[in-house]
């Protein structure tokens, strides 16, 4: 086990230093001198050279990533170029708020999915699973902002249930869902796709098996049969899917974040990339990135250690 | 018929070998047409068609029925709400709705399928190269295939476009390029299985050279999935085109793009929540239709 760990965490760490210098090098071949960009198109040629001395933007590629990188391992993130403040504690406020928001998501759609696709294996080839299954498949490709915008004009300009853009709600529980319901049910909507679907398919599977139907056999009652035999291996598939998904959520907060203004790291990522401020952006860009990989290796490890076949393959 | 190790004694092999090549042809046509009854039956398949074959159409067509110029101004009749002239109203310019979402289908139609065709010449040829000759590129390219999964497409799109500026092409480009190596990996793996088959070692045996084995007989057999991996593509390329025009990396005004509109349209949705409603729903039944066409053909070609 630890043997695979190593390897799977090397593996990460070679993946994360590509990412990192692919993130720097597209980010500085944004058009436009920096100093240029920050100053205006007014300011003397000589005030931007100094500038991008003083920025360091004027030195050689490897030694500005070399400096980048050393520094964010360090926990210097430099200095936003629009916003004038530092950088770290920035994305981390951000950071935390969007993992509110994830995990609002999460902790909200994920029972509810797992529940609803084993009951569509249940009732196999039933109505009810019929209506699981569809609307598994049909919200699974919606894309965020389509189905936010529709919620948005029927439950905040409509009804007036929600505000139309959310901020990070206090710590009263009544505004915890005023404020995060309509930007997390998107979210929600790909993630039950995907959860319940995985849920039904692995609960398919095991019913089949010849030790349910012994189990069945043997004059188990239902619920007994159905807690302790079959749920115990059909949901293994689907704890990888949540934990993978992790991953996903925090890509999706981008297009949900800017449709509902809401203050979370993907907001700031485009922002910084629209206003080419490039050391906020290569923050955020990396930071999402480490959370990716973090939540990818999550979903191997659980693999592992439930499938002794893969750590051994490894 | 097997086609065991070829043993030089063996003088016998080639009308085995010839008659292992065809047969495997022809039970392949008969696949198809069984195929082809499975997705007939299949009521998932049929309507996801009758929606695709909509939206299709109507992308295609759109300039013989709209009732008004999706792009010509009216400043009298601005945020009308929808009437009997203006089924889905009027938005900030006075432009009909109507006719916009109508028109709008064209551009991510377009965009979409070209980005996959795109994905699909780069990802066939390098997964048939890679699982059948396997060695130093295959690995460089599950390492590539590893970097791009280890980040959700928006964002490099998003890093991307916003170096290269925002245009129709650099979208294709963009999706296509991130495509290539994820349809690959598809590619490869099918590929892996089928180089082990016996038609491949016969046609082996018949000296047949290998881009030939890859083209004509490998590929034919791999089609079915790569016709599901691209039509679940499609759907991606969709989901991204139309996000990466909300977040106003796409097409420009005054596009009547879907994405786009929703976008320039959000500022008014307190005034005028058609603007952003009916490209919404438009885009939601075109993504809902290819995706049952998808998992339609999915189901029937897995079974």
């Amino acid at each position: 086990m630890s043997r695979f760990l190593l390897k799977r965490l090397g593996l990460a760490l070679i993946t994360l230093v590509l990412v990192s210098i692919g993130v720097f090098a597209v980010a500085e071949v944004l058009p436009g001198d920096v100093g240029r960009t920050i100053l205006g198109p007014y300011a003397p040629q000589s005030s931007v050279v100094s500038l991008d001395h003083q920025l360091g933007v004027d030195q050689p590629f490897p030694v500005r990533y070399w400096n980048w990188i050393s520094g964010f391992v360090r926990g210097d993130w430099g200095t936003s170029y629009l916003l004038n403040t530092s950088v770290r504690p920035m994305v981390v406020e951000r950071l935390k708020n969007s993992l509110f928001l994830g995990a609002f998501a999460l902790l909200l759609i994920v029972p509810l999915s797992i529940g609803l696709g084993v009951l569509a294996a249940l009732r196999y080839g039933k109505a009810v699973d019929r209506l699981i299954t569809i609307t598994g498949l049909s919200v699974i490709a919606l894309p965020e902002f389509v189905a936010g915008v529709i919620l948005v004009v029927v439950f905040a300009v409509q009804l007036g249930w929600f505000p139309s853009a959310s901020s990070v709600p206090s710590a009263n529980p009544v505004d915890w869902f005023r404020q995060l319901l309509l930007p997390a049910i998107p979210l929600m909507l790909v993630l039950f796709g995907y959860v319940s679907r995985m849920a039904r398919a692995g609960t398919v599977t095991v019913l089949e098996s010849n030790y349910v139907r012994t189990a069945v056999l043997k004059g188990l009652p239902r619920p007994v049969v159905i807690w302790r035999h079959v749920l115990r291996n059909s949901l293994l598939p689907t704890i990888t899917v949540v934990a993978a998904q992790i991953g996903y959520l925090v890509g999706g907060l981008i297009v949900i974040e800017t449709l509902f203004t809401y203050p979370g790291i993907g907001l700031l990522m485009y922002d910084s990339a629209r206003g080419h401020d490039l050391p906020m952006l290569e923050a955020t860009v990396l930071v999402i990135a480490i959370i990716y990989m973090i939540s990818n290796l999550t979903a191997d490890v659980i693999i592992a250690m439930l499938n002794p076949r893969v750590r051994l393959a490894a | 018929m097997t086609v065991e190790s070829p043993d030089p004694a063996l003088k016998a092999v080639p009308a085995t070998v010839l008659s292992t090549v065809v047969s495997a042809q022809s039970s392949r046509r008969a696949r198809m047409r069984e195929l082809g009854r499975a997705l007939l039956r299949s009521k998932t398949f049929m309507i996801g068609m009758v929606i695709l074959l909509f939206w299709i159409f109507d992308a295609i067509f759109w300039p013989l029925f709209v009732p008004h110029d999706p792009l010509g101004l009216d400043p009298i009749n601005t945020l009308k709400g929808p009437s009997s002239v203006h089924w889905f109203g009027t938005d900030d310019f006075g432009r009909d709705m109507f006719s916009r979402v109508l028109a709008g289908a064209s551009t991510v139609l377009t965009v979409a399928p070209a980005a996959t065709a795109l994905g699909l010449v780069g990802g066939i040829s390098l997964g048939l190269v890679t699982g059948y000759y396997r060695g130093l590129v295959d690995d460089i390219l599950m390492r590539v295939v590893d970097a791009l999964l280890a980040f959700p497409l928006i964002i490099i799109a998003l890093l991307v476009l916003t170096v290269l500026g925002p245009s129709e092409l650099n979208v294709i480009i963009v999706i296509g390029i991130v495509f290539t190596p994820l349809i690959a990996r598809t590619v490869r793996s099918a590929v892996l299985v089928e180089r082990e088959r016996e038609y491949v070692a016969a046609a082996k045996l018949l000296g047949e050279p290998g881009p030939s084995i890859m083209v004509k007989e490998i590929l034919p057999n791999v089609v079915g999935p790569i016709t599901v991996e691209a039509t679940i593509r499609l759907g991606y390329a969709i989901f991204a085109a139309a996000t990466l025009s909300f977040l106003g990396l796409g097409l420009q005004q005054p596009s009547p793009d879907w994405g786009l509109t929703i976008a320039l349209g959000r500022p008014l949705l307190q005034v005028a929540p058609w603007i952003v409603l009916f490209p919404a729903l438009a885009l939601a039944t075109l993504v809902i239709g290819l995706n049952f066409v998808a998992d339609g053909l999915k189901q029937a070609i897995e079974e």
